[in-house]
């Protein structure tokens, strides 16, 4: 593949861009005086800010690129993982912020120790802090080889600057720095990615066009002709772009998976926390529900114009590429189409943008890293009762610790593909029972924290044993699972079992928590709990008299117009 | 710091070079984005969108003088 050629221009606006971004943390350098200025942002930002931010900690270069390349992959099928979040954020706006926001705590781990105990949040801050910093090096390895087959940079040296200046801007500015990095990027991908469909669609023929050049790919795949343009088409059974049923989906998708990660990780409520009030905070979630609706068009969008060319290929002149095995490199949709449509000029523009998303999802990734580590780590089992100042260095430290550990799993990845896959699929079991103890822990006060902490035990290892004995059709490769020895199921596509695990280990999760909870004494006292569980806690006013401020009447209206969306592209 | 003025002065700096590239620029590149001169079309819509940016943050401002 020939590597698209940067001009003068595309290296202005990406140096100008760069400027900024360190500028932004130089410039709130003063700002940071206090540990809470650090992690918290001093819980000042107001929440059109955090909303945008709390939408971009989660795009990350994986979700730009992976998005396009579902889009080339399963059609408009994928834009589940963007309305399926939608009830999870009003949810979380809704009914758990007031107790994020409300008890003070500092991360999702130190709620965990308010609630139920130590061991509880132990076991949360540990995995999770590991987890962020592999997804921070993944990130920033997927970055580096984009750059290098995309522009034919050197990898090593992509790594390098780009962590340093990641590092540069939260060093400088903490939080704030990278919840402001993170809104910048919002508008950098809006309008990087917006002329791009724009011209793919006319291109192509508007929708219409992608609809009719779809169909063929359809036929050949043995789906329906609009398999790829329809998002609920042939969901009856699997016979599906995806090879999911509506139950797994609505139960795994909409359900375990998008309440597991929206209303449980810290990455994207702690910047819910960083508002500077209740009503704030629990509109944090909702703004961010308005775009994440709207995103499909900008970022699934391009990877099925690129598969609509690639199926014309001849009338077209596009084509993906293929990789070793003679499928398409799916991943290569969203940034070739970036190469085939902009000329100099946009295409800095459009580069600056998939640079700004991989920057601030690392830059996401590391701040909730820092936090969790001073605040849940080092505070609680190495050495609590400190100062303050103390606290702020030990989170700086644990900033340049972080990007070093990313640059090393970054590294560690180009040699060990494997590992890492193996390592998210942990990840996923640790993550996927999560949202059992929280909805438990909330709104039933009769939890206990050894419910809480045999639950989620369990509720990995059923998510382990259940992926160890499973297999989607027509797969070896133990990391896709079965490798326990036996198969008893075998599941149409992978994204089928993905969807099962999550909610084998929900429901054991949910479950053994109650058993075990029943079982055992309460340590908790009802006024320990008040201002963490719901039935203790006195039904907040909201102070904000504004009808479309307040947190219910959005999450309707977000829910509606979701639904609307969901029924135009059935 | 209001980060409206960050955000519209990148997009209107953005926005003025490829207006001006669009203007100035050599226009045979155009062939790839269908014959549109989208860095002229693209370019002066993020400069409205900088200025206005600008704007109400330098009216916000002047409207609280103490922050």
């Amino acid at each position: 593949m020939p590597h698209a050629h940067l001009g003068t221009v595309d290296y202005a606006l990406l140096a100008i861009y760069l400027l900024f971004v360190v500028g932004i943390g130089a410039a709130l350098k003063r700002r940071v005086k206090t540990s809470a200025d650090f992690f918290l942002s001093g819980r000042s930002i107001p929440a059109w800010i955090t909303g945008l931010a709390f939408l971009s900690a989660n795009l990350g270069a994986q979700e730009v690129i992976g998005m396009g390349a579902s889009g080339a992959k399963y059609g408009i099928q994928t834009a589940h993982f963007y309305w399926g979040a939608i009830p999870a954020m009003v949810f979380v706006g809704v009914f758990m912020m007031p107790f994020y926001y409300g008890s003070k705590a500092r991360s999702v781990p130190e709620y965990l120790k308010l609630r139920y105990d130590e061991k509880t949040r132990g076991f949360n801050a540990i995995s999770f802090a590991t987890m962020t910093l592999f997804s921070s090096g993944i990130s920033l390895y997927a970055m580096a080889r984009l750059l290098g087959l995309l522009l034919g940079w050197d990898f090593p040296l992509s790594i390098v600057v780009s962590a340093g200046i990641v590092l540069a801007y939260i060093f400088l500015g903490g939080l704030t720095s990278a919840i402001y990095n993170e809104v910048l990027q919002f508008f950098l991908i809006v309008f990087g990615f917006f002329p791009l469909v724009m011209l793919g669609l006319k291109n192509v023929g508007g929708w219409a066009g992608v609809v009719e050049k779809l169909r063929e790919p359809a036929i050949h795949n043995h789906f329906a002709p609009g398999a790829y343009t329809h998002a609920w088409l042939g969901m009856g059974g699997s016979n599906n772009p995806m090879g999911v049923d509506w139950f797994s989906m609505a139960m795994g998708l909409y359900f375990v998976l998008a309440f597991g990660y929206w209303c449980t990780d810290f990455l994207v409520v702690q910047r819910a926390m960083a508002a500077d009030s209740m009503s704030a905070a629990r509109r944090t979630p909702l703004i961010a529900s308005v775009p994440k609706m709207l995103f499909p068009f900008l970022v699934i969008l391009p990877g099925m114009i690129a598969m609509a060319l690639t199926a014309h290929a001849q009338t077209s002149g596009f084509s993906l590429p293929l990789q070793k095995d003679g499928t398409y490199d799916y991943n290569m949709a969203a940034p070739l189409m970036l190469v085939h449509y902009f000329p100099t000029g946009m295409l800095g523009l459009g580069m600056t943008a998939l640079l700004a998303s991989f920057m601030s999802g690392m830059a996401g990734n590391v701040t909730a890293f820092n936090t969790v580590f001073t605040v849940d780590i080092y505070e609680s089992y190495i050495r609590p009762r400190q100062s303050d100042h103390h606290y702020l260095i030990v989170g700086k430290v644990a900033t340049v610790g972080g990007i070093l550990a990313s640059i090393l799993t970054a590294l560690l990845t180009a040699n060990f593909n494997n590992i890492m896959d193996m390592l998210q699929l942990v990840f996923a079991f640790v993550n996927a029972p999560l949202f059992a103890t929280f909805l438990l822990g909330m709104f039933w006060k009769r939890t206990t924290g050894h419910g809480a902490f045999a639950g989620l035990m369990s509720g990995t290892l059923a998510a382990a044993i259940h992926h160890g004995l499973t297999q989607p059709i027509g797969e070896m490769n133990p990391i896709k699972g079965g490798w326990l020895g036996a198969v008893l199921h075998q599941y149409p596509s992978d994204m089928a079992q993905n969807f099962w695990t999550a909610i084998v280990a929900w429901t054991v999760c949910f479950v053994v928590t109650i058993v075990v909870s029943l079982l055992t004494k309460r340590t908790k006292t009802d006024e320990e709990l008040g201002g963490l569980v719901y039935s203790l806690t006195p039904k907040i006013a909201d102070p904000e008299r504004t009808w479309y401020k307040r947190p219910e009447v959005l999450g309707v209206v977000v829910l509606i117009a979701t639904l609307i969306l969901s029924i135009i592209f059935r | 710091m209001d980060l409206r003025l960050p955000i519209g002065s990148l997009f209107g700096i953005f926005g003025l070079i490829l207006t001006i590239y669009g203007l100035v620029g050599p226009k045979d590149i155009y062939e790839q984005s269908l014959g549109i001169n989208i860095n002229l079309i693209w370019g002066s819509v993020m400069l409205v969108f900088g200025i206005v940016f600008v704007v109400f943050a330098l009216r916000a401002r002047v409207h609280a003088p103490s922050e």
